[in-house]
Protein backbone atom coordinates (compact mmCIF):
# COMPACT_ATOMS: atom_id res chain seq x y z
CA UNK A 1 0.00 0.00 0.00
CA UNK A 2 3.03 2.23 0.30
CA UNK A 3 3.39 2.64 -3.44
CA UNK A 4 1.75 6.05 -3.31
CA UNK A 5 4.69 7.52 -1.42
CA UNK A 6 7.62 6.46 -3.60
CA UNK A 7 9.09 7.68 -6.90
CA UNK A 8 6.87 10.75 -7.13
CA UNK A 9 3.76 8.61 -7.47
CA UNK A 10 1.86 10.87 -5.12
CA UNK A 11 2.11 13.90 -7.43
CA UNK A 12 0.81 11.77 -10.30
CA UNK A 13 -2.04 10.48 -8.19
CA UNK A 14 -2.96 13.93 -6.90
CA UNK A 15 -3.01 15.39 -10.42
CA UNK A 16 -5.20 12.54 -11.63
CA UNK A 17 -7.55 13.00 -8.68
CA UNK A 18 -7.91 16.73 -9.34
CA UNK A 19 -8.39 16.13 -13.05
CA UNK A 20 -11.20 13.66 -12.36
CA UNK A 21 -12.90 16.18 -10.06
CA UNK A 22 -12.50 19.00 -12.58
CA UNK A 23 -13.81 16.89 -15.45
CA UNK A 24 -16.76 15.65 -13.39
CA UNK A 25 -17.65 19.10 -12.08
CA UNK A 26 -17.61 20.84 -15.45
CA UNK A 27 -19.52 17.98 -17.08
CA UNK A 28 -22.06 18.08 -14.24
CA UNK A 29 -22.72 21.78 -14.79
CA UNK A 30 -23.12 21.21 -18.54
CA UNK A 31 -25.38 18.22 -17.92
CA UNK A 32 -27.53 20.16 -15.44
CA UNK A 33 -28.03 23.16 -17.75
CA UNK A 34 -28.59 21.09 -20.86
CA UNK A 35 -30.75 18.55 -19.03
CA UNK A 36 -33.04 21.25 -17.66
CA UNK A 37 -33.37 22.77 -21.11
CA UNK A 38 -34.17 19.36 -22.61
CA UNK A 39 -36.75 18.67 -19.91
CA UNK A 40 -38.39 22.02 -20.70
CA UNK A 41 -38.40 20.99 -24.38
CA UNK A 42 -40.03 17.68 -23.58
CA UNK A 43 -42.96 19.23 -21.70
CA UNK A 44 -43.27 22.29 -23.94
CA UNK A 45 -46.37 22.89 -26.09
CA UNK A 46 -44.28 23.08 -29.30
CA UNK A 47 -44.14 19.71 -31.14
CA UNK A 48 -40.77 20.38 -32.82
CA UNK A 49 -39.06 21.03 -29.47
CA UNK A 50 -40.72 17.97 -27.94
CA UNK A 51 -39.44 15.85 -30.83
CA UNK A 52 -35.94 17.27 -30.43
CA UNK A 53 -35.93 16.47 -26.71
CA UNK A 54 -37.21 12.94 -27.29
CA UNK A 55 -34.64 12.38 -30.05
CA UNK A 56 -31.77 13.60 -27.88
CA UNK A 57 -32.73 11.41 -24.94
CA UNK A 58 -33.25 8.37 -27.16
CA UNK A 59 -29.88 8.71 -28.87
CA UNK A 60 -27.67 9.69 -25.96
CA UNK A 61 -29.24 7.53 -23.28
CA UNK A 62 -29.03 4.39 -25.42
CA UNK A 63 -25.50 4.78 -26.75
CA UNK A 64 -22.68 3.18 -24.73
CA UNK A 65 -20.55 5.97 -23.33
CA UNK A 66 -17.36 4.56 -24.85
CA UNK A 67 -18.96 4.72 -28.28
CA UNK A 68 -19.97 8.32 -27.63
CA UNK A 69 -16.39 9.17 -26.72
CA UNK A 70 -15.26 7.54 -29.95
CA UNK A 71 -17.83 9.49 -31.95
CA UNK A 72 -16.75 12.78 -30.38
CA UNK A 73 -12.99 12.15 -30.40
CA UNK A 74 -12.81 10.73 -33.92
CA UNK A 75 -15.99 12.06 -35.52
CA UNK A 76 -15.77 15.77 -34.75
CA UNK A 77 -12.18 16.21 -36.04
CA UNK A 78 -13.30 14.51 -39.25
CA UNK A 79 -15.91 17.30 -39.54
CA UNK A 80 -13.10 19.79 -38.95
CA UNK A 81 -14.14 20.58 -35.37
CA UNK A 82 -11.02 20.76 -33.22
CA UNK A 83 -11.04 21.13 -29.42
CA UNK A 84 -8.73 19.95 -26.67
CA UNK A 85 -9.15 16.35 -25.50
CA UNK A 86 -10.48 17.65 -22.20
CA UNK A 87 -13.23 19.62 -23.97
CA UNK A 88 -14.14 16.58 -26.04
CA UNK A 89 -14.46 14.56 -22.84
CA UNK A 90 -16.65 17.24 -21.24
CA UNK A 91 -18.92 17.23 -24.30
CA UNK A 92 -19.28 13.45 -24.38
CA UNK A 93 -19.89 13.17 -20.62
CA UNK A 94 -22.12 16.25 -20.45
CA UNK A 95 -24.32 15.27 -23.41
CA UNK A 96 -24.69 11.73 -22.11
CA UNK A 97 -25.52 12.74 -18.55
CA UNK A 98 -27.87 15.52 -19.73
CA UNK A 99 -30.20 12.90 -21.18
CA UNK A 100 -30.48 11.24 -17.76
CA UNK A 101 -30.95 14.59 -15.99
CA UNK A 102 -33.69 15.42 -18.49
CA UNK A 103 -35.62 12.24 -17.77
CA UNK A 104 -35.23 12.61 -14.01
CA UNK A 105 -36.54 16.19 -14.19
CA UNK A 106 -39.41 15.16 -16.44
CA UNK A 107 -40.48 12.52 -13.95
CA UNK A 108 -40.32 15.20 -11.25
CA UNK A 109 -42.46 17.55 -13.31
CA UNK A 110 -45.03 14.78 -13.64
CA UNK A 111 -45.33 14.59 -9.85
CA UNK A 112 -46.53 18.20 -9.66
CA UNK A 113 -50.34 18.19 -9.75
CA UNK A 114 -51.78 19.48 -13.02
CA UNK A 115 -53.85 22.02 -11.07
CA UNK A 116 -50.68 23.94 -10.21
CA UNK A 117 -49.85 24.60 -13.85
CA UNK A 118 -53.51 25.38 -14.64
CA UNK A 119 -53.68 27.83 -11.76
CA UNK A 120 -50.47 29.52 -12.93
CA UNK A 121 -51.85 29.80 -16.45
CA UNK A 122 -55.14 31.25 -15.22
CA UNK A 123 -53.14 33.95 -13.46
CA UNK A 124 -51.78 34.90 -16.90
CA UNK A 125 -48.30 33.39 -16.57
CA UNK A 126 -46.44 32.40 -19.74
CA UNK A 127 -45.13 28.85 -20.27
CA UNK A 128 -41.67 29.93 -19.10
CA UNK A 129 -43.03 31.53 -15.94
CA UNK A 130 -45.25 28.53 -15.19
CA UNK A 131 -42.33 26.16 -15.50
CA UNK A 132 -39.66 28.31 -13.84
CA UNK A 133 -41.68 29.80 -10.95
CA UNK A 134 -44.31 27.19 -10.16
CA UNK A 135 -43.59 23.72 -11.52
CA UNK A 136 -39.79 23.29 -11.50
CA UNK A 137 -39.21 24.47 -7.90
CA UNK A 138 -41.73 21.89 -6.70
CA UNK A 139 -40.34 19.24 -9.04
CA UNK A 140 -36.75 19.88 -7.95
CA UNK A 141 -37.51 18.70 -4.43
CA UNK A 142 -38.82 15.33 -5.54
CA UNK A 143 -36.01 14.67 -8.01
CA UNK A 144 -33.12 15.15 -5.58
CA UNK A 145 -32.69 11.43 -4.70
CA UNK A 146 -32.71 10.14 -8.31
CA UNK A 147 -30.58 13.12 -9.36
CA UNK A 148 -27.98 12.17 -6.76
CA UNK A 149 -27.73 8.73 -8.42
CA UNK A 150 -27.06 10.39 -11.76
CA UNK A 151 -24.34 12.60 -10.33
CA UNK A 152 -22.70 9.78 -8.39
CA UNK A 153 -22.53 7.83 -11.65
CA UNK A 154 -20.94 10.77 -13.48
CA UNK A 155 -17.48 10.77 -11.79
CA UNK A 156 -17.33 7.00 -12.22
CA UNK A 157 -18.25 7.31 -15.91
CA UNK A 158 -15.52 9.92 -16.26
CA UNK A 159 -12.95 7.10 -16.05
CA UNK A 160 -13.61 6.46 -19.74
CA UNK A 161 -12.03 9.84 -20.52
CA UNK A 162 -8.75 8.33 -19.31
CA UNK A 163 -8.70 6.18 -22.42
CA UNK A 164 -9.10 9.29 -24.57
CA UNK A 165 -6.10 11.37 -23.61
CA UNK A 166 -7.30 12.95 -20.36
CA UNK A 167 -4.85 12.46 -17.46
CA UNK A 168 -7.29 11.42 -14.74
CA UNK A 169 -7.49 8.56 -12.23
CA UNK A 170 -7.80 5.78 -14.81
CA UNK A 171 -4.71 7.17 -16.46
CA UNK A 172 -2.90 7.02 -13.09
CA UNK A 173 -3.86 3.37 -12.76
CA UNK A 174 -2.58 2.63 -16.28
CA UNK A 175 0.69 4.44 -15.63
CA UNK A 176 1.39 2.63 -12.37
CA UNK A 177 0.39 -0.75 -13.84
CA UNK A 178 2.76 -0.18 -16.73
CA UNK A 179 5.57 0.54 -14.29
CA UNK A 180 4.91 -2.87 -12.77
CA UNK A 181 3.46 -2.04 -9.37
CA UNK A 182 1.17 -4.59 -7.78
CA UNK A 183 -2.30 -4.16 -9.23
CA UNK A 184 -4.02 -4.57 -5.85
CA UNK A 185 -2.10 -1.70 -4.29
CA UNK A 186 -2.94 0.54 -7.26
CA UNK A 187 -6.61 -0.32 -7.21
CA UNK A 188 -6.80 0.28 -3.48
CA UNK A 189 -5.83 3.93 -3.95
CA UNK A 190 -7.83 4.53 -7.11
CA UNK A 191 -10.95 2.94 -5.60
CA UNK A 192 -10.48 5.01 -2.46
CA UNK A 193 -10.29 8.19 -4.56
CA UNK A 194 -13.55 7.37 -6.35
CA UNK A 195 -15.18 6.51 -3.03
CA UNK A 196 -14.21 9.92 -1.64
CA UNK A 197 -15.69 11.71 -4.65
CA UNK A 198 -18.92 9.70 -4.60
CA UNK A 199 -19.32 10.16 -0.85
CA UNK A 200 -18.88 13.92 -1.23
CA UNK A 201 -21.58 14.07 -3.92
CA UNK A 202 -23.84 11.98 -1.72
CA UNK A 203 -23.35 14.28 1.27
CA UNK A 204 -24.05 17.34 -0.87
CA UNK A 205 -27.38 15.89 -1.99
CA UNK A 206 -28.30 14.87 1.57
CA UNK A 207 -27.71 18.45 2.60
CA UNK A 208 -29.85 19.77 -0.26
CA UNK A 209 -32.63 17.33 0.64
CA UNK A 210 -32.65 18.57 4.22
CA UNK A 211 -32.60 22.16 3.03
CA UNK A 212 -35.60 21.78 0.76
CA UNK A 213 -37.64 19.39 2.90
CA UNK A 214 -41.26 20.44 3.46
CA UNK A 215 -44.08 18.83 5.35
CA UNK A 216 -46.73 17.57 2.96
CA UNK B 1 -46.96 -3.92 -47.59
CA UNK B 2 -44.45 -1.16 -48.16
CA UNK B 3 -42.54 -1.96 -44.97
CA UNK B 4 -42.29 -5.55 -46.03
CA UNK B 5 -40.78 -4.56 -49.36
CA UNK B 6 -38.22 -2.35 -47.61
CA UNK B 7 -37.24 -5.17 -45.29
CA UNK B 8 -36.84 -7.53 -48.24
CA UNK B 9 -34.63 -5.00 -50.02
CA UNK B 10 -32.51 -4.52 -46.91
CA UNK B 11 -32.09 -8.28 -46.52
CA UNK B 12 -30.99 -8.56 -50.15
CA UNK B 13 -28.42 -5.85 -49.62
CA UNK B 14 -27.05 -7.58 -46.52
CA UNK B 15 -26.90 -10.91 -48.35
CA UNK B 16 -25.05 -9.32 -51.26
CA UNK B 17 -22.40 -7.65 -49.11
CA UNK B 18 -21.98 -10.86 -47.14
CA UNK B 19 -21.31 -12.94 -50.25
CA UNK B 20 -18.90 -10.47 -51.82
CA UNK B 21 -17.00 -10.20 -48.54
CA UNK B 22 -16.84 -13.97 -48.32
CA UNK B 23 -15.56 -14.25 -51.90
CA UNK B 24 -12.83 -11.73 -51.25
CA UNK B 25 -11.73 -13.52 -48.14
CA UNK B 26 -11.52 -17.09 -49.42
CA UNK B 27 -9.33 -16.29 -52.39
CA UNK B 28 -6.90 -13.61 -51.46
CA UNK B 29 -4.54 -14.44 -48.56
CA UNK B 30 -3.11 -17.75 -49.76
CA UNK B 31 -2.95 -16.56 -53.38
CA UNK B 32 -1.04 -13.38 -52.67
CA UNK B 33 1.39 -15.19 -50.37
CA UNK B 34 2.12 -17.82 -53.02
CA UNK B 35 2.48 -15.46 -55.97
CA UNK B 36 4.43 -12.70 -54.25
CA UNK B 37 6.93 -15.18 -52.86
CA UNK B 38 6.44 -13.79 -49.38
CA UNK B 39 8.52 -15.36 -46.60
CA UNK B 40 6.82 -18.44 -45.18
CA UNK B 41 6.36 -19.13 -41.47
CA UNK B 42 8.52 -21.99 -40.18
CA UNK B 43 7.00 -25.08 -38.60
CA UNK B 44 8.48 -26.48 -35.43
CA UNK B 45 9.37 -30.08 -34.60
CA UNK B 46 7.34 -31.05 -31.52
CA UNK B 47 9.50 -32.91 -29.02
CA UNK B 48 8.14 -36.06 -27.44
CA UNK B 49 8.76 -37.46 -23.96
CA UNK B 50 9.75 -34.15 -22.45
CA UNK B 51 10.48 -34.48 -18.75
CA UNK B 52 10.77 -31.51 -16.47
CA UNK B 53 11.35 -32.37 -12.84
CA UNK B 54 10.38 -29.86 -10.22
CA UNK B 55 8.18 -27.69 -12.40
CA UNK B 56 4.67 -27.42 -11.01
CA UNK B 57 3.46 -25.44 -14.02
CA UNK B 58 4.71 -28.08 -16.45
CA UNK B 59 3.25 -30.95 -14.41
CA UNK B 60 -0.16 -29.33 -14.44
CA UNK B 61 -0.01 -28.51 -18.16
CA UNK B 62 0.92 -32.14 -18.85
CA UNK B 63 -1.98 -33.38 -16.75
CA UNK B 64 -4.54 -31.17 -18.49
CA UNK B 65 -2.96 -31.99 -21.89
CA UNK B 66 -2.96 -28.34 -22.89
CA UNK B 67 -0.61 -25.44 -22.52
CA UNK B 68 -2.22 -22.12 -21.63
CA UNK B 69 -0.26 -19.22 -23.09
CA UNK B 70 -1.00 -15.57 -22.47
CA UNK B 71 -0.63 -13.18 -25.41
CA UNK B 72 -1.72 -9.86 -26.81
CA UNK B 73 -4.45 -9.82 -29.44
CA UNK B 74 -4.31 -6.31 -30.86
CA UNK B 75 -0.77 -6.01 -32.20
CA UNK B 76 -0.61 -6.81 -35.93
CA UNK B 77 2.26 -9.15 -36.96
CA UNK B 78 3.34 -9.37 -33.32
CA UNK B 79 0.50 -10.73 -31.21
CA UNK B 80 -2.71 -10.61 -33.19
CA UNK B 81 -5.97 -12.49 -33.05
CA UNK B 82 -7.70 -12.69 -36.41
CA UNK B 83 -11.36 -12.98 -35.48
CA UNK B 84 -12.48 -13.73 -39.03
CA UNK B 85 -10.35 -16.89 -39.24
CA UNK B 86 -10.07 -17.47 -35.49
CA UNK B 87 -6.29 -17.76 -35.64
CA UNK B 88 -3.42 -16.05 -33.89
CA UNK B 89 -0.42 -14.78 -35.73
CA UNK B 90 2.65 -12.64 -35.29
CA UNK B 91 6.23 -12.80 -34.09
CA UNK B 92 5.41 -13.19 -30.39
CA UNK B 93 2.95 -15.94 -31.25
CA UNK B 94 5.71 -17.75 -33.20
CA UNK B 95 8.09 -17.46 -30.23
CA UNK B 96 5.37 -18.90 -27.99
CA UNK B 97 4.88 -21.80 -30.42
CA UNK B 98 8.64 -22.52 -30.64
CA UNK B 99 8.82 -22.82 -26.89
CA UNK B 100 5.66 -24.93 -26.76
CA UNK B 101 7.09 -27.33 -29.34
CA UNK B 102 10.21 -27.86 -27.24
CA UNK B 103 8.05 -28.46 -24.18
CA UNK B 104 6.23 -31.17 -26.15
CA UNK B 105 3.03 -29.38 -27.07
CA UNK B 106 1.80 -29.12 -30.66
CA UNK B 107 0.02 -25.95 -31.86
CA UNK B 108 -3.43 -27.54 -31.38
CA UNK B 109 -2.54 -28.26 -27.76
CA UNK B 110 -2.14 -24.56 -27.08
CA UNK B 111 -4.95 -22.64 -25.47
CA UNK B 112 -4.44 -18.91 -26.01
CA UNK B 113 -5.52 -16.36 -23.49
CA UNK B 114 -5.62 -12.67 -24.30
CA UNK B 115 -4.32 -10.53 -21.46
CA UNK B 116 -3.88 -6.77 -21.42
CA UNK B 117 -0.74 -5.37 -19.79
CA UNK B 118 -2.19 -4.74 -16.34
CA UNK B 119 -3.47 -8.33 -16.05
CA UNK B 120 -0.13 -9.98 -16.73
CA UNK B 121 1.45 -10.23 -13.30
CA UNK B 122 -1.70 -11.41 -11.47
CA UNK B 123 -2.48 -14.00 -14.17
CA UNK B 124 1.03 -15.43 -14.03
CA UNK B 125 1.21 -15.39 -10.23
CA UNK B 126 -2.21 -17.07 -9.89
CA UNK B 127 -1.32 -19.76 -12.41
CA UNK B 128 -4.12 -18.82 -14.84
CA UNK B 129 -1.56 -19.09 -17.61
CA UNK B 130 1.60 -21.18 -17.96
CA UNK B 131 3.67 -18.47 -19.59
CA UNK B 132 3.23 -15.15 -21.35
CA UNK B 133 4.67 -13.88 -24.61
CA UNK B 134 3.57 -10.39 -25.56
CA UNK B 135 5.98 -7.43 -25.72
CA UNK B 136 6.77 -8.02 -22.07
CA UNK B 137 9.75 -5.88 -21.06
CA UNK B 138 12.03 -7.27 -18.38
CA UNK B 139 12.32 -4.76 -15.52
CA UNK B 140 13.15 -4.87 -11.83
CA UNK B 141 9.71 -3.97 -10.50
CA UNK B 142 8.20 -6.85 -12.49
CA UNK B 143 10.97 -9.25 -11.44
CA UNK B 144 9.65 -8.94 -7.89
CA UNK B 145 6.43 -10.61 -9.04
CA UNK B 146 7.32 -12.87 -11.98
CA UNK B 147 10.33 -14.54 -13.62
CA UNK B 148 11.57 -13.93 -17.14
CA UNK B 149 13.22 -16.17 -19.70
CA UNK B 150 15.03 -14.30 -22.40
CA UNK B 151 15.41 -11.70 -23.72
CA UNK B 152 14.28 -13.09 -27.05
CA UNK B 153 14.08 -9.67 -28.71
CA UNK B 154 15.54 -6.26 -28.02
CA UNK B 155 13.15 -3.49 -28.87
CA UNK B 156 13.61 0.23 -28.54
CA UNK B 157 11.19 3.09 -28.50
CA UNK B 158 10.89 4.54 -31.97
CA UNK B 159 8.55 6.64 -34.10
CA UNK B 160 6.03 5.61 -36.73
CA UNK B 161 5.32 8.26 -39.36
CA UNK B 162 3.73 8.62 -42.76
CA UNK B 163 5.85 7.14 -45.55
CA UNK B 164 6.50 10.54 -47.15
CA UNK B 165 7.32 12.32 -43.88
CA UNK B 166 10.85 13.73 -43.98
CA UNK B 167 10.56 16.25 -41.13
CA UNK B 168 10.64 13.67 -38.31
CA UNK B 169 13.98 11.89 -38.28
CA UNK B 170 14.28 11.02 -34.60
CA UNK B 171 13.01 11.99 -31.14
CA UNK B 172 14.79 15.39 -31.30
CA UNK B 173 12.66 16.48 -34.24
CA UNK B 174 9.32 15.88 -32.47
CA UNK B 175 9.33 19.23 -30.67
CA UNK B 176 5.83 20.79 -30.85
CA UNK B 177 4.72 17.95 -33.12
CA UNK B 178 1.66 15.85 -32.27
CA UNK B 179 2.73 12.45 -31.02
CA UNK B 180 0.35 9.67 -30.00
CA UNK B 181 0.94 6.73 -27.67
CA UNK B 182 -0.87 4.42 -25.23
CA UNK B 183 -2.48 5.69 -22.04
CA UNK B 184 -0.09 5.58 -19.09
CA UNK B 185 2.72 3.85 -21.00
CA UNK B 186 6.39 4.37 -20.19
CA UNK B 187 6.74 5.67 -23.74
CA UNK B 188 5.20 8.94 -22.57
CA UNK B 189 8.01 9.60 -20.09
CA UNK B 190 10.68 8.88 -22.67
CA UNK B 191 9.29 11.19 -25.35
CA UNK B 192 8.10 13.96 -22.99
CA UNK B 193 11.54 15.50 -22.59
CA UNK B 194 11.73 16.23 -26.34
CA UNK B 195 8.74 18.53 -26.01
CA UNK B 196 6.03 17.12 -28.31
CA UNK B 197 2.26 17.45 -27.79
CA UNK B 198 1.14 14.06 -26.54
CA UNK B 199 -2.17 12.36 -27.27
CA UNK B 200 -3.01 9.12 -25.48
CA UNK B 201 -5.49 6.39 -26.33
CA UNK B 202 -6.17 2.98 -24.88
CA UNK B 203 -4.72 1.13 -27.86
CA UNK B 204 -2.23 1.81 -30.60
CA UNK B 205 -4.76 1.18 -33.35
CA UNK B 206 -6.57 4.38 -32.34
CA UNK B 207 -3.24 6.23 -32.60
CA UNK B 208 -2.53 4.71 -36.01
CA UNK B 209 -6.03 5.75 -37.11
CA UNK B 210 -5.19 9.35 -36.17
CA UNK B 211 -1.83 9.07 -37.93
CA UNK B 212 -3.44 7.82 -41.13
CA UNK B 213 -5.91 10.72 -41.05
CA UNK B 214 -3.05 13.13 -40.47
CA UNK B 215 -4.17 14.49 -37.13
CA UNK B 216 -1.06 13.32 -35.32
CA UNK B 217 2.40 13.45 -36.86
CA UNK B 218 3.82 10.32 -35.26
CA UNK B 219 3.01 7.33 -33.09
CA UNK B 220 5.64 6.32 -30.56
CA UNK B 221 6.23 3.08 -28.66
CA UNK B 222 8.53 0.05 -28.97
CA UNK B 223 9.73 -0.42 -32.53
CA UNK B 224 8.46 -4.03 -32.57
CA UNK B 225 4.88 -2.84 -32.22
CA UNK B 226 5.44 -0.06 -34.75
CA UNK B 227 6.98 -2.49 -37.24
CA UNK B 228 3.81 -4.55 -36.99
CA UNK B 229 1.69 -1.58 -38.00
CA UNK B 230 4.20 -0.61 -40.70
CA UNK B 231 3.83 -4.16 -42.08
CA UNK B 232 0.06 -3.87 -41.99
CA UNK B 233 0.06 -0.51 -43.77
CA UNK B 234 3.12 -1.15 -45.93
CA UNK B 235 3.43 1.69 -48.44
CA UNK B 236 1.66 4.20 -46.19
CA UNK B 237 3.63 4.17 -42.95
CA UNK B 238 7.27 3.66 -41.99
CA UNK B 239 9.34 3.29 -38.83
CA UNK B 240 11.92 6.06 -38.45
CA UNK B 241 14.58 3.58 -37.26
CA UNK B 242 16.27 5.63 -34.53
CA UNK B 243 15.42 3.74 -31.34
CA UNK B 244 16.11 5.83 -28.24
CA UNK B 245 15.48 3.35 -25.42
CA UNK B 246 16.18 -0.34 -24.84
CA UNK B 247 13.44 -2.80 -23.99
CA UNK B 248 14.34 -6.44 -23.43
CA UNK B 249 11.38 -8.65 -24.26
CA UNK B 250 11.17 -11.79 -22.18
CA UNK B 251 8.83 -14.71 -21.70
CA UNK B 252 7.04 -14.17 -18.40
CA UNK B 253 6.46 -17.11 -16.09
CA UNK B 254 5.86 -18.05 -12.47
CA UNK B 255 8.51 -16.66 -10.14
CA UNK B 256 9.25 -19.89 -8.30
CA UNK B 257 9.59 -22.12 -11.34
CA UNK B 258 13.31 -22.27 -12.13
CA UNK B 259 13.03 -25.59 -13.98
CA UNK B 260 10.52 -24.16 -16.45
CA UNK B 261 12.56 -21.02 -16.83
CA UNK B 262 15.67 -22.98 -17.80
CA UNK B 263 13.64 -25.11 -20.21
CA UNK B 264 12.22 -22.03 -21.94
CA UNK B 265 15.67 -20.44 -22.15
CA UNK B 266 17.01 -23.65 -23.74
CA UNK B 267 14.12 -23.69 -26.21
CA UNK B 268 14.74 -20.07 -27.23
CA UNK B 269 18.43 -20.78 -27.70
CA UNK B 270 17.80 -23.86 -29.83
CA UNK B 271 15.42 -22.03 -32.19
CA UNK B 272 17.69 -19.01 -32.46
CA UNK B 273 20.55 -21.29 -33.47
CA UNK B 274 18.64 -23.36 -36.04
CA UNK B 275 17.34 -20.31 -37.92
CA UNK B 276 13.67 -20.52 -36.90
CA UNK B 277 13.92 -17.18 -35.10
CA UNK B 278 15.10 -15.40 -38.25
CA UNK B 279 12.48 -17.12 -40.43
CA UNK B 280 9.71 -16.17 -38.03
CA UNK B 281 10.92 -12.57 -37.98
CA UNK B 282 11.11 -12.31 -41.77
CA UNK B 283 7.55 -13.63 -42.18
CA UNK B 284 6.11 -11.18 -39.65
CA UNK B 285 7.80 -7.96 -38.53
CA UNK B 286 10.27 -8.24 -41.41
CA UNK B 287 7.46 -7.28 -43.82
CA UNK B 288 7.76 -3.71 -42.54
CA UNK B 289 10.98 -3.27 -44.52
CA UNK B 290 13.00 -2.50 -41.40
CA UNK B 291 16.33 -4.34 -41.19
CA UNK B 292 16.48 -7.53 -39.12
CA UNK B 293 17.87 -6.84 -35.64
CA UNK B 294 20.59 -8.96 -34.06
CA UNK B 295 19.51 -11.92 -31.95
CA UNK B 296 20.05 -10.95 -28.30
CA UNK B 297 22.14 -13.24 -26.06
CA UNK B 298 20.08 -14.94 -23.34
CA UNK B 299 20.51 -13.78 -19.77
CA UNK B 300 20.25 -16.63 -17.32
CA UNK B 301 20.04 -14.74 -14.05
Amino acid sequence: MGIMFENGNFALFRDGFLQTIELSAISAVLAMLLGTLLAAFRVSPIPALRAFGTGWVTIFRNTPLTLLFFAVEFGLPALDVHFSHFTFAVLALGFYTASFVCEVLRSGINTVPLGQAEAARSLGMTFGQTLGLVVLPQAARTVLPPLSSVFIALPRNSAIAGAFSVDELYHVQQTLSEQGYSIFAIFFWVALAYLVISAAVNLLFRFLEKLTAVAR
Amino acid sequence: MRTRRIIAAALCAVALTATTAACGKSGSPSDSAATAGAPQLPTYQVKSDVKLDGSKTFAEAKKRGKLIIGAKADQPFLGFEDLTTNTRNGFDIEVAKMVAADLGFSPDQIQWQTLVSSQREPAIANGQIDYYVGTYSINDERKKQVSFAGPYYIAGQDLLVAKDNTSITGPESTKDKNVCTATGSTSIKNIEKYGPKITQYDGYSACVEKLLSGEVDAVTTDDAILKGFASKYAGKLKVVGKPFTTENYGVGLNKDDKALRDAISDALKAHQDNGDWKKAYDATLGLSGSPTPAIPPLVRY
